[in-house]
């Protein structure tokens, strides 16, 4: 027997209602549902961080969120960033600063930078706190200093910019 | 990518798609004495149940043409016996992944448990129950690679003997996109088309046409974007294949995209292994001769194609490294147990022979009171002796074994390291700096690869490069890259022989409809092969452009030059054509040429080199906190020389992904089981990878040696950084640990061991 509920999501300001098995993660809403499959999932355990959305302004592992439980919610995933074909600063720098290989873990990533670069303020992270901020997600491939490296040059051009 | 447009496997959908579960045993070793899928076949939205007996019994029998060997043949879905935890019996088809996964624990087994294998001591053992029935001691491959009647004499000799036993634990190689496929039934082209995140589509295409008994055309192997590999994907897994035959016999697309206690249980792993190895020295520090028996765990299973032999016969063969050793004996044994199968791992057996090769120049340093930097220079193949054929019979090509380990050490006192060092033990901290030398032997073709006698040699590679009609260009190969950057270095060779921008270049790689039967991308061989193919084919076609531009402007091919997109003639500054009008010349207008000259600009090359060693040089230092034995990689530098650099960009990041890995192998990572072969890290809570905190800074240092058996100069790097990095860490955390008296020959290094060896040294807090 099972257990439907109807939700209805905001996904980068598009509205959605659907109805959805109250076991259904958020990750599966958001990418077998919704074909936002940009929503990576790499473990499904809430380590790796492939998953990371912003959810109503924070940053969340889709994968241990029930679609159900974002039932009214605001999500922004890695899809939502940019303006059209136009590259955020973030993912500009992400690809100046060689932070992707293989490219899986990226969208967690964006998804992570992104919504601690917008709470932070305008102080840019050291160097060290770029690092502790980027050792909450899991890449196999780059050895993650490029994605400190995009870090603390997207935080020092807001900055800049303000 | 950045956009969130990737498209991996598991992004696919098809209509009507179908999701696959397995059932998967939950004993190390047992006897399957029935399976009842009644109740499962009943479950909501299943569309089928398949066992290996509705299967037929395939099976994946990987191939070594050596009498020593034994071949193990590998069910698609296991009928009789089971031999891991995680090994599958059943596979479940559901309209819903969900629903799959329900149904599958609906699926009842009978299971007769039986004695578990899971140390290759326990293998070895006179009462040990055996996995293969012809197989005495669970050896599946014995060979004794290497034999000297001179090493009785020169041991008895020698100034001085070091023996010692050195492990490697066993590692997943844990790309962050698990295994995934989906198969599909194509009636317009009759096809099984499988879309497959791998490293190498054509032996995926290969391994299911054998199992399945189908002729190769009949299937497409597509890799889509692929989420990393690191080797679980350069072997073909049974589950894709039993995918592809539900998809065959259903008639409708079916997809399975692997979980992480999937992965970190019923993949591959890989990288444990054992060496007992006596090396005999002079009063100099000189090695004499060398012996090494190496044991290396393989599961229950040889993976397809490579074989169990992956990582003894590399081991055996490549043990002696950077240095001259003039007398060698090496036994290499792949052991079966009862784990997962073990498929190479980024690096294969080196991060391992490096490790051997290094501890035992320190140990002799020690023992002779030598600096262990001055002793690994007094054997290392030195400038003026390239090139080197060894005692192991290999060739070195040029390389800067010397050079590096000089600049090497030159930049960590430019770095002011030893400073460093001495504060950080002011602090109370332990600290010390390691090194390793090592070279990599990259990019070997079929000329290497046959020594190895495998039923299905690997090596060349062939590249197809087509210009048209607007100038533009697209590149085919057989290699798979997945994340090394290849759409960019591909395109820079070619571009750079047919005189037009980088950006005009497209490379096709990873369907076997489109590419030559090809070898894929794994062993740092995608650049030199599958590049130097690509650079070959764009050379004929650039020969075609000259001829064409030739005729036009009435001129001598030999005087055309290619450059910046358009066609000119040497030393006439007003002859010149854009390139792409070339391409459109011939494309339409190929009645103005002559016959040999008309009807498209495509051209097909292979390329498969003996192989070529790059080299390198790192240095690490460790910090560990008494308190806690935790250790932190506090510095690490890489002087590394792949020949010619096609893309600093490219080269730095594989190094510092590589390095990641190599020096997590030696302070993190380790799959485990319990005695009973029961696996304890089945979460990412459990088997440790590194996050950024664990990681610092690399400092990369580029030498350039070309190499002679590359198309382009340029050698295979793509695993240098694992290869060197366990080494380098446990050099520096017995450095920082030389002063206690205690020392590991073993990797990883936990707290935990530390703690214990501290304490029993006397040393602890």
């Amino acid at each position: 027997m099972k257990d439907l509920h109807q939700i209805s999501l905001r996904v980068n300001g598009r509205h959605h209602e659907l109805v959805v098995e109250a076991r259904r993660t958020l990750a599966d809403v958001l990418r077998h549902d919704l074909g936002y499959t940009g929503t990576h999932l790499g473990c499904e355990h809430g380590i790796c961080g492939a998953c990371t959305v912003i959810l109503d302004g924070q940053p969340a592992r889709a994968c241990l969120v029930f679609g159900v439980q974002a039932d009214g919610a605001s999500v922004l995933t890695v899809e939502g960033l940019a303006d059209g074909d136009q590259l955020s600063d973030l993912q500009q720098a992400f690809s100046d600063h060689h932070a992707l290989q293989c490219g899986f873990c990226t969208p967690g990533f964006l998804m992570l930078i992104e919504a601690y670069l917008a709470e932070a303020g305008p102080e840019a992270p050291t160097a060290e706190q770029a690092r502790e901020l980027v050792a909450s997600n899991l890449c196999r491939c780059t050895g993650y200093q490029g994605i400190v490296e995009a870090v603390l040059a997207t935080a020092r051009a807001r900055r800049a910019a303000r | 990518m950045l956009l969130g447009r990737g498209r991996f496997t598991g992004d696919l959908v098809r209509p009507g798609l179908l999701h696959a579960a397995f059932v998967r045993s939950p004993h190390a070793h047992a006897r399957v004495d029935a399976i009842d899928i009644g109740t499962a076949l009943k479950a909501d939205g299943v569309a089928a149940v398949v066992t290996a007996a509705s299967l037929g019994h395939p099976y994946l029998l990987a191939m070594l043409e050596r009498e020593e060997f034994r071949p193990t043949r590998m069910p698609i879905l296991a009928g009789e016996t089971v031999r891991f935890v995680g090994e599958p019996v059943a596979m479940v088809i559901a309209d819903d992944a969900y629903r799959a996964e329900d149904a599958a624990e609906l699926v009842e087994v009978d299971w007769a448990p039986l004695p578990a294998v899971t140390s290759v001591e326990q293998a070895e053992s006179a009462t040990a129950p055996r996995l293969h029935a012809d197989a005495d001691g669970n050896r599946l491959v014995d060979l004794l690679m290497f034999d000297d009647d001179r090493l009785a004499a020169i041991f008895a000799a020698a100034a001085l003997t070091v023996g010692a036993t050195f492990a490697s634990a066993r590692v997943a190689a844990l790309p962050l996109e698990g295994r995934a496929c989906l198969a599909e039934w194509d009636d317009r082209d009759d096809q099984l088309v499988v879309h497959v995140s791998t490293q190498v589509p054509h032996q995926v295409r290969s391994g299911i046409a054998q199992a399945l008994g189908l002729p190769e055309r009949q299937i497409r192997v597509i890799a889509p974007d692929v989420g990393g590999g690191f080797g679980l994907k350069c072997v073909v897994g049974r589950e894709e294949v039993a995918v592809a035959a539900a998809a065959l016999r259903l008639r409708r697309p079916v997809r399975w995209a692997e979980d992480r206690q999937e992965n970190l249980t019923a993949a591959f792993h890989g990288h444990e292994q054992r060496y007992r190895v006596r090396a005999a020295f002079d009063d100099d520090g000189r090695i004499l001769a060398l012996d090494a028996v190496i044991d290396c765990d393989t599961g229950a299973y040889s993976v397809f194609p490579f074989t169990c032999a992956v990582e003894p016969l590399m081991a055996a063969t490549e043990l002696p490294g950077v240095y001259k050793v003039p007398a060698y004996r090496a036994r290499g044994r792949a052991v079966a147990t009862n784990k997962a199968p073990a498929a190479p791992y980024r690096g294969v057996s080196r991060p391992q022979t490096v490790l051997v090769m290094e501890r035992l120049m320190e140990k002799a340093a020690a023992a002779l009171d030598l600096d262990p930097l001055h002793i690994r220079r007094r054997n290392l193949i030195g400038p003026g002796e390239f090139p080197y054929t060894g005692i192991n019979k290999i060739t070195y090509d040029e390389g800067s074994y010397r050079e590096a380990l000089d600049l090497a050490e030159a930049q960590v006192h430019q770095k002011k390291w030893p400073a460093e060092r001495d504060q950080l033990r002011d602090k109370g901290q332990l600290a010390g700096i390691g090194y390793s030398c090592f070279s990599e032997r990259t990019a070997y073709g079929t000329p290497t690869m046959s020594q190895r006698r495998m039923g299905m040699t690997p090596g060349y590679d062939t590249a197809l490069v087509r210009m048209d009609p607007t100038g533009e260009v697209i590149v085919t190969t057989g290699t798979c890259g997945h994340g090394q950057g290849h759409e960019t270095t591909f395109a820079q060779i070619v571009a750079d022989r047919l005189g037009v921008h980088p950006d005009q270049v497209r490379l096709r790689q990873g369907d076997t409809d489109l590419a030559s039967y090809g070898w894929g991308t794994w062993g740092s061989r995608s650049v030199v092969i599958g590049g130097g193919a690509a650079g070959r084919a764009a050379d004929l076609l650039a020969a075609q452009l000259r001829n064409v531009a030739a005729q036009l402007l009435e001129a001598s091919p030999a005087d055309v030059e290619l450059a910046e997109g358009t066609a000119r003639i040497r030393g006439d500054a007003t002859a010149a054509i854009p390139i792409a009008e070339l391409a459109r010349v011939v494309h339409f207008q190929a009645h103005r040429l002559a016959e040999e000259l008309r009807y498209g600009l495509e051209a097909r090359a292979t390329f498969d080199p003996p192989g070529t060693f790059s080299n390198a040089c790192h240095a690490a230092m460790v910090a560990i906190d008494p308190g806690t034995c935790a250790i932190r990689l506090h510095r690490y530098l890489v002087v590394e020389d792949c020949g010619v650099v096609i893309n600093p960009l490219v080269v730095d990041g594989q190094v510092r992904g590589g390095v990641t890995q190599g020096a997590a192998a030696a302070l993190l990572e380790r799959v485990c089981f319990d005695p009973d072969g029961q696996p304890v890290t089945t979460t990412l809570m459990d088997y440790l990878a590194p996050t950024a905190a664990e990681m610092c800074d690399i400092d990369i240092v580029h030498l350039q040696t070309p190499s002679r058996f590359s198309e382009t100069g340029a050698k295979g790097m793509g695993e240098g950084g694992t290869i060197g990095a366990p080494a380098a860490v446990l050099s520096a955390i017995n450095d920082a640990l030389s002063e206690a008296g205690v020392s590991f020959d073993h990797i990883p290094v936990l707290p935990q061991d530390l703690s214990a060896a501290l304490s029993q040294a006397g040393a602890a807090p």
